[in-house]
């Protein structure tokens, strides 16, 4: 049994290989790509002339920052292309896990340590951006330079589980299914697919959540977050 | 009893008893939070969004003990690094 889809290669030329990892993010990023593209080609500002395919990724839009908004309240629209996009990634490749003979990207360690090395990239690339180079690396030092490797182990150790988080979900469920369609074939099957849409969801929000907050944490300095009460 | 069959007993048992001793903590310790987050929510019904935002990113932290546990599993049964050594031998 295949446990990731790295192993499944369509095409291979020298040292290059195409496994199902990659055609598969290739089909998540192609349909992500067309139904925006297709969408937002005229868009009207009216209230009256919006068609129902805007008015939903106008609602899927609102629903992302609003929810930026409540872990990040100054500066949300920053943040909303990196976490909305992050979302919307891992969402759509576990949601088409009802089209059957899809293996999901997710479902690979290796698409998972990309987005998770994604978000330790743009962590201290937003702290820096928000507070300055000393600002961001003043905070490894608190409360004082004993903490540092501490600090170093928590930032590497929170990114090896985000990433591990998901495949280990993703995976689970898709090898539950599998074992299974060989015991129980009919109805059982049927009932683990569903719990297993919901988890995809869920990781995909725990995620994107988790990414925001890490961004949140190291965007807010000392002293604001002393003054505000928000969690 | 030779060292292969030693080796495929060792792997499966370690990863049965992984999983199994590993999942007893996180999920008391689901319980726990979870048990928290629903009396939170009773007593300040305005507070949900928070409380349960909260509760997520908190349920996401202890599962990933348990999935630790899991991923462990999974290298002891399908990708041992032991079994090149024993059946090269």
């Amino acid at each position: 049994m295949p446990i990731t889809p790295d192993h499944t290669i369509y095409w291979q030329w020298g040292f290059m290989h195409l496994n199902a990892t990659i055609v598969y993010t290739w089909a998540v990023m192609l349909l992500l790509t067309l139904v925006s593209w297709l969408v937002t080609r005229r868009l009207d500002g009216a209230d009256e002339h919006r068609s129902r395919w805007q008015n939903a990724l106008e609602a899927i839009v609102e629903a992302i920052r609003g929810q930026i908004r409540q872990m990040c309240p100054q500066g949300a629209d920053t943040y909303l292309p990196f976490i909305g996009t992050l979302f919307l990634f891992i969402a759509l490749s576990n949601l088409l896990e009802i089209v059957p003979g899809w293996h999901a990207p997710t479902g690979s360690l290796s698409t998972t340590s990309a987005l998770a090395i994604c978000v330790g990239v743009a962590v201290p690339v937003f702290g820096i951006l928000r507070q300055g180079l000393a600002g961001y690396f003043r905070h490894y030092l608190k409360p004082s330079f004993i903490m540092l490797p501490f600090h170093l182990i928590s930032e590497t150790s929170r990114n090896l589980a985000l990433a591990i988080r998901l495949f280990g979900n993703i995976m689970s469920g898709s090898i539950m299914v599998a074992i299974l369609l060989a015991i129980a074939p009919l109805f059982f099957p049927l009932l683990m697919h569903a719990l297993g849409l919901m988890i995809g969801l869920i990781q995909a929000y725990i995620f994107a959540v988790l990414a925001m907050v890490y961004i949140a944490a190291a965007v807010q300095s000392h002293r604001e977050q002393e003054g505000e009460t928000h969690g | 009893m030779d060292s292969m069959t030693v080796m495929g007993v060792a792997s499966i048992a370690g990863a049965a008893a992984c999983m199994a001793i590993g999942s007893i903590a996180p999920a008391l310790g689901e319980g726990r939070a979870i048990q928290q987050a629903l009396s939170s929510i009773a007593q300040q019904p305005d507070e949900a969004g928070t409380i349960s935002r909260t509760l997520f990113i908190g349920l996401a932290m202890i599962e990933s003990i348990a999935i630790y546990c899991f991923v462990i599993s999974l290298i002891l049964i399908y990708a041992n690094p032991f079994w090149n050594h024993v059946i090269a031998k």
